[in-house]
């Protein structure tokens, strides 16, 4: 038996439905997990993003005379 | 043999390690390395390339996330590689046990040795947290890929 911690408390994740997504955007591969109860309710959420590109760089210039 | 105008890469690496001071309000007095901290904050926030310092304004709040964010871990320093300066945290961002309900796209890098003052701000794809880990894995460590690039 897996425990895991939700908004309920610690439940059996064999009482939760799983749903796994994953978006790959140009900067950043999510993956998220859902567990929810069997009337719907989102108990837990976790996400994982990966940065593969961050487009932040601040160019260093020496300008010229 | 012929010379060539350039930003001198050593400098850009020294810029990250603080051994340059060009203004005259000169404050640093500290040999180790600073601590930085990790704060999230709302989609609906408006953290930029003018943001100076952490704010709680706009910053995310739930169970299981204190303000300010968390620690930054900073085992590896600065380096060059080419004419590009770089540095990543070694270790990836891992927020515990967490509830975030209102949607958050934005993490900003700050000093919490130097007043709180801001060094980067990072956004993506806009997530919530429903009592369960948020984790920001860092890219790669090199000239073309690290968290914060000189180049």
């Amino acid at each position: 038996m897996a425990v895991i911690r939700t908004t309920r408390g610690d439940l059996d994740e064999r009482d939760l439905s799983r749903t796994l997504g994953f978006e790959d955007r140009p900067e950043e591969f999510v993956v998220w997990v859902e567990w929810r109860t069997a009337d719907g309710e989102l108990v837990r959420r976790d996400a994982h993003l990966i940065l593969k590109y961050p487009t932040l760089v601040a160019d260093a210039i020496a300008g010229g005379m | 043999m012929a010379n060539t105008q350039a930003m001198c890469t050593s400098f850009k690496t020294e810029l990250l390690n603080g051994l340059h001071a060009l203004g005259t309000t000169v404050t640093r007095g500290a040999t180790t390395a600073d601590n930085l901290k990790a704060a999230l904050y709302l989609a609906t926030a408006t953290v930029n390339a003018a943001t100076t310092a952490y704010s709680a304004t706009n910053e995310v709040s739930g169970s299981g996330y204190t303000a300010g964010g968390i620690a930054v871990t900073n085992a590896t320093g600065p380096s060059s590689t080419g004419t590009t300066a770089f540095w990543t945290p070694s270790a990836s961002l891992v927020y515990s046990s967490v509830t975030l309900a209102t949607a958050f796209d934005c993490v900003l890098i700050y000093n919490s040795s130097q007043s709180n003052k801001a060094i980067s701000v990072h956004t993506f794809g806009s997530q919530t947290i429903t009592a369960g880990n948020f984790t920001l894995t860092m890219p790669t460590n090199d000239a073309s890929n690290a968290l914060i690039r000189l180049a």
